[in-house]
């Protein structure tokens, strides 16, 4: 039976998820506001700061020291080159878990996480050198490869806790009118797992979008994606507060357009298997 | 068909040879993100039409991921920059790893115009290894109008002493002014930047002859003691926070009687664009302890350098003597003003009589040829740099001591206890490193 919900405690809980939501999305809005004042006003104290003018100087700078679509069209072929390739990898992989587990599967899929675990400057200077003689310093196609390696884990287990929800009926159905391993895969349990493949997709688009350590360290200027276009704003001698949040703001634009029209998959791939 | 084949061979040759000859050599310049890295971005033009065959394409970063990407990148010989922008810290040490190439330059560059402190930092074993684009030391900047309302003349060469006086005398918390803002942000290029330099005027040292780390010693104590006493009562509130760019917005605002930083802010404090106190600032040599020899000035010098991986020297060379000769500071001047010109790497610069009507050039000066990398301190230590310790450990070790330095700044810690802390931290670090048998 469900429980009665009173006005006042609606009111209450209403209340409380706004005060949440707005502290979460504060930082974000103080970029944002930040990014539209001189670099005097920005670094003012905060009551002064909202009683200032507003001002474009700061994307006028940011626009003519940087050419913002070479590394926003980086982010997005890195982002949804490395989301791709993963998906492509890890269907298989959480199929044969979901579907036909060994006695080591859960030991497997624990190891997986755990290499995420692992301080990523741990692997910095092997994987440079690999680059190094490889040739793929500075290149948009290593970074693809990094960080499919890199979310694969999060990926694969996404996958997993979504196909275990599929009945294993429907599958073998499949088998018993003669499907192939191959038919399987594509015609029956990928279409049917469209949603979580949807959701998995978008998360990993935006942990790729946001990693910071791989894609500063392997790219000079050529493969350099939004976050070197950052990094470039920071300065330890002069003022930068205004001209770094102009620089963050058109750098998390797309993805906060992508993940506000995508809010309800991305909700959903979060908490599917929390609730049984 | 066989002809046709040749045919085609014959003119992918011939486009082969053509693209040789106009071939542009594209070299990678790796940058800090200041105002001078900045401006010279913007006056390539010059550079081009002077080198029509090279291009330059720029990667600024912030100094932190510089340093690290830059220090990956030289250590693997992944080749991925043509020219590093280097601090006066690595020159030393990566030239003498052998990972950077030693600067030939022609005689019209004429290397010993370079000022002696500056180049001496950047030299290992008579080989300069890397050319100063701007070079800086820390100085006083005052507030004239304070110090005349308090009755007190700063001299030009103030003990702690006078400095101490004179906070206490600017001081009004109720206006929110402050006597003195100082550093307290932990880090090596941050707190201990400034408190490295003014232990040296103190009498102090980071290591003896032997490595062995000297915070047990009277000389520290009494720093930091001094440094603790400053700021908790006339500093401004939250400064453990507070590094180079906190300190610059706060005394552009009118609330600091006096801050000890790099001479490079000296621009900015006067530019009435910014600031609030442009007209009312005076400039006064860092101060030392009544009778030591040494101030508390430090030195540094943002320079460019040319790792040993490189397959385009030749290219870089060019765009490094280019942009750090005399005819760059005079493209400068032409285009926005003397005041902009990147200071303190040039004598001439300073014999320059246009030059020398800039308010803080005597200054800057003056402060720099007061800082010596190679003889810091005052008693001998088997180091070089002023404001760090030029070995690799150092900016763990740096960082480590700067924390508990700013966590006695904030209250959560006692001198005593910190200077214990650093003591230990240090010995047990430089004994893994094999400095300390």
């Amino acid at each position: 039976m469900a429980r009665a919900v009173t006005p006042r405690r609606k009111a209450l809980v209403t209340v409380l998820a706004w005060t949440i939501g707005l502290a979460l999305f504060f930082p974000i809005l103080w970029t944002v506001i930040l990014s539209f004042k001189t670099e005097g006003d920005a670094i003012a104290s905060p009551l002064t700061v909202l009683t200032t003018p507003f001002t474009l100087e700061s994307y006028h700078v940011v626009q003519d020291r940087s050419n913002y679509f070479l590394h926003f069209w980086n982010s997005v072929v890195i982002s949804l080159g490395s989301t791709l390739f993963a998906l492509v990898v890890a269907i298989p992989a959480a199929w044969a878990m979901a579907f036909v587990p060994g006695p080591k599967t859960k030991d497997l899929l624990m190891w997986m996480l755990s290499t995420k675990m692992m301080p990523a400057v741990g692997v910095l200077v092997p994987i440079y050198l690999l680059f190094r003689d490889l040739g793929l310093l500075d290149s948009r196609i290593g970074l693809v490869v990094v960080l499919m390696l890199m979310n694969l884990p999060i990926v694969v287990w996404m996958l997993y806790t979504y196909f275990r929800e599929i009945p294993g009926e429907i599958l073998e159905a499949a088998r018993m009118d003669g499907a192939t391993l191959k038919d399987e895969l594509i015609h029956v349990l990928t279409p049917m797992a469209v949603p979580g493949i949807a959701s998995t997709l978008l998360l990993n688009v935006i942990l790729a979008w946001n990693e910071a350590f791989w894609t500063l360290q392997l790219t000079t200027s050529k493969a350099a994606p939004l976050t070197t276009f950052i990094a470039g704003y920071s300065s330890p001698e002069g003022l930068f507060y205004a001209k770094l949040s102009a620089a963050s703001t058109l750098a998390i634009a797309p993805i906060l357009i992508l993940g506000w029209f995508s809010q309800k998959q991305l909700v959903r791939g979060l908490t599917f298997g929390a609730v049984k | 068909m066989k002809i046709t084949i040749r045919a085609l061979m014959g003119a992918c040759a011939l486009s082969a040879l053509a693209t040789a000859a106009f071939a542009e050599t594209t070299i990678t310049v790796a940058t800090v993100n200041n105002g001078d890295m900045v401006r010279m971005q913007g006056l390539m033009d010059e550079f081009y039409k002077a080198n029509p065959d090279i291009k330059v394409e720029w990667v600024t970063l912030e100094e932190n991921v510089l340093r690290q990407k830059v220090t990956t990148d030289i250590a693997t010989k992944g080749g991925q920059y043509d020219v590093m922008t280097i601090g006066t810290y690595e020159a030393p040490i990566w030239g003498k790893q052998g990972w950077l190439l030693p600067l030939d330059f022609p005689a019209s560059y004429d290397v010993d115009d370079l000022l002696p402190a500056i180049r001496n930092g950047l030299t290992v074993d008579g080989k300069l290894y890397a050319a100063p684009f701007y070079g800086e030391s820390s100085m006083i900047m005052y507030r004239t109008d304070l110090m005349a309302e308090a009755g007190l003349t700063m001299p030009a060469e103030p003990t702690w002493d006078d400095v101490k006086a004179a906070a206490k005398a600017m001081t009004n918390k109720d206006k929110e002014i402050y006597g003195i803002c100082l550093r307290g942000k932990a880090g090596w290029g941050e707190n201990m930047a400034f408190l490295s330099a003014m232990a040296n005027s103190y009498g102090a040292k980071w290591f003896d002859m032997d490595w062995k780390p000297q915070f047990d010693g009277g000389p520290w104590k009494e720093t930091l003691t001094d440094y603790l006493d400053l700021m908790t009562n006339y500093g401004p509130p939250g400064a453990s926070n507070n590094g180079f760019n906190e300190n610059l917005a706060l005394f552009q605002q009118g609330h600091c009687g006096m801050w000890i930083d790099a001479t490079v802010a000296a621009s900015f404090v006067t530019n009435p664009k910014d600031s609030a106190v442009a007209d009312k600032v005076g400039f006064a040599l860092a101060p030392n302890k009544a009778g030591v020899a040494k101030h508390g000035n430090w030195l540094w010098a943002w320079n460019l350098a040319i790792p040993a991986g490189t397959q385009k020297a030749d290219a870089a060379l060019k765009f490094v003597e280019w942009a750090t000769s005399k005819e760059y500071t005079a493209l400068v001047a032409s285009k926005e003003g003397w005041a902009n010109v990147p200071p303190g790497t040039r004598t001439s610069l300073y014999e320059n009589p246009e030059y020398q009507k800039v308010p803080f050039a005597a200054m800057t000066l003056n402060s720099i040829n007061a800082a010596d990398p190679t003889h810091p301190t005052v008693d001998e230590v088997p180091y070089v740099g002023v404001q760090f310790v030029a070995i690799p450990e150092f900016q763990g070790i740096g960082t480590a001591v700067g924390q508990q330095f700013s966590a006695a700044l904030a209250g959560t810690t006692s001198a005593d206890d910190a200077l214990a802390a650093a003591q230990s931290l240090t010995t047990r670090e430089m004994t893994k490193a094999g400095y300390i048998k």
